[in-house]
């Protein structure tokens, strides 16, 4: 069968493969390519080396700040996210009445959009600061916070589900022969629950990293960037380098690549090193 | 572990507490959308009153506003087409890529896999140039890149799955002289259903509340969802939060109609989806 499968590769294959090189595989090649180049649409390139890359981090401070804000956000998000998640996961297998109307309630932020997540919040956090009169573009410590706070809206209940479906793989017999031979709840939990769903970790981890990074709906509707460009965050920052300002687009592209490499490495790096600590299955 | 009863009740509570405070930002905006314009930015925590309370005009002005039924029928259209465009043919690729061995077949699958790390904002610029040369700035061509941009975690989940079902159903069909359309379809495919459950949903997700992409690919003729809101800020940067209020709602509403239908499957395909990455 498999010779006549290779005979219909043109229907198995064509359609995904022709949509992958269109919408990814040449915009990525030729977005490469283009950050060497200065150009205002893709035809008018012109080969001018390392220029835009100097450019992306000299012209202005802005990248450079945006990259600051935005690894000081993901630690701070992927942090709290994980520790609420993995907190109300271990609450949530205990047996508790009720517990799939908490799972339904705590996860259905996640379902709704960026954009609007952060005009939810734009709203409360405006009402509250209003008080004080202030308002969430009055100083880029509100902005901060106000992210980590939609973030933790948004993606608590999405890894607190995958914490379950880690914790209720643990078998009750290794974690009843634990506390036989008299392990407290802490040695509990740092020697057999946290090695055993280490799995879920590593993917928790990355989706969070990953989602923190690459952080753009959310950051344009809650602050735009403002006060100044102060809460703008990386995809932010390319995004208004490519259509904010005329004469940008090789700095963007530039931008963009640094970017990539950034979250590539940084995603690479951490299921590397948590993929290391997975007990093995 | 062995609780007492008093644990367990406190743990209720504070699980409850928990909970109404999950709920309330969507609980604010809905009080906020009866509310005048005029009240809500300054007291968005307090009901509406005699005063306030504008019935359904934000909602009125808001639809006419943004064409808000419109987009609504293209964020439909958009998600729908999309994700069983994604179905259909990713999993038939992920099946070709598991079953035939070699060289281009695995650069392939790991060029796929590839494709699920790079930041959107790398191919921002020059796909949105590529869908305007080949004419693709339209929401049918929209349905064909979001194939491409999705290929990558689809993919990727089908090839997974593919990797545990045994060879011996597909050479059963084989002996029955099906050819490998038909073995597919009749024999693969149903067997790959959960995946595509899980498939299914978190493609939905990020196509129905995706910005960006349909925002510069069609967002100067066809507005979805979230283009619409987004176009309500306006130039200067000053919002009508009555229709603001209003929108967000018809946003959230047709989200939690589909999640409170679909939430077995949801809740299930989004654990299922994580293992597998």
């Amino acid at each position: 069968m498999y010779h006549s499968l290779k005979r219909w590769s043109w229907l198995f294959l064509l359609p995904t493969l022709a949509a992958f090189v269109i919408a990814f595989l040449i915009p990525f090649v030729m977005g490469l390519y283009l950050s060497f180049c200065e150009f205002r649409t893709v035809s008018d390139a012109q080969f001018i080396g390392l220029q835009n890359y100097i450019r992306a981090f000299s012209d202005t401070s802005e990248f450079l700040s945006a990259l600051l804000f935005t690894v000081e956000f993901a630690i701070v998000a992927v942090l709290s996210i994980n520790i609420f998640g993995f907190i109300l996961a271990m609450l949530l297998t205990k047996g508790i009445r009720g517990t799939n109307i908490f799972r339904t309630v705590f996860f259905m932020p996640n379902l709704i959009g960026g954009i609007v997540l952060g005009y939810i919040w734009q709203l409360i956090i405006n009402g509250v600061l209003y008080r004080y009169g202030y308002s969430i573009t009055s100083n880029a410590a509100f902005g901060f916070w106000g992210l980590v706070i939609l973030m933790n809206w948004q993606m608590i209940g999405y890894v607190m589900i995958i914490y379950i479906a880690g914790l209720q793989n643990i078998p009750d017999d290794i974690l009843e022969a634990a506390r036989v031979d008299g392990a407290t709840n802490s040695r509990l939990l740092f020697h057999i629950i946290i090695p055993s769903v280490m799995p879920s970790i590593t993917i928790c981890l990355f989706l969070t990293i990953t989602n923190s990074f690459k952080l753009f709906d959310q950051n344009l509707a809650l602050t735009a960037g403002a006060p100044g460009e102060k809460t703008s965050m990386v995809a932010l920052d390319i995004y208004k380098t490519f259509y904010g300002r005329i004469g940008y687009e090789g700095v963007g592209q530039a931008k963009a690549v640094v970017f990539f490499l950034i979250v590539a490495f940084i995603a690479l790096l951490q299921l590397y090193l948590t993929r290391s600590k997975e007990v093995e299955g | 572990m062995k609780q007492s009863l008093l644990t367990k009740v406190i743990m209720v509570i504070l699980l409850t507490l928990l909970a109404l405070l999950f709920i309330m930002p969507v609980f604010i905006v809905l009080m906020n959308s009866f509310k005048s314009k005029f009240s809500i930015s300054q007291t968005p925590f307090e009901l509406p009153d005699n005063v306030t309370y504008v019935g359904l005009e934000n909602y009125t002005s808001g639809i006419s506003d943004t064409g808000f039924f419109e987009a609504f029928g293209w964020s439909l259209f958009i998600t729908v087409f999309s994700v069983a465009a994604i179905i259909v043919f990713t999993s038939m690729t992920a099946w070709f890529l598991v079953r035939i061995k070699g060289v281009f077949t695995s650069l392939l699958y790991y060029l796929f896999v590839f494709s699920m790390i790079v930041p959107f904002q790398m191919v921002m610029f020059t796909m949105s140039k590529m869908a305007n040369i080949l004419s693709l700035d339209n929401p049918i061509g929209l349905i064909l890149i979001y194939l491409g941009f999705g290929s990558g975690l689809s993919v990727f989940l089908f090839a997974g799955f593919i990797k545990s079902v045994p060879l011996g159903i597909e050479e059963a069909a084989t002996i029955d002289g099906c050819n490998a359309f038909n073995a597919f379809w009749r024999i693969v495919f149903p067997v790959l259903k959960p995946t595509a459950v899980t498939v299914a949903i978190l493609n939905t997700m990020w196509i129905w509340n995706d910005y960006l992409l349909p925002n510069l690919v069609i967002g100067s003729d066809y507005k979805t969802i979230p283009i619409a809101i987004q176009y309500l800020k306006g130039g200067y940067g000053s919002i009508d939060m009555g229709a603001m209020m209003a929108m967000l709602v018809l946003a959230i509403v047709p989200v939690i109609i589909f999640y409170l239908t679909c939430q077995k499957y949801i809740i299930k395909g989004v654990a299922a989806g994580a293992v597998k990455g």
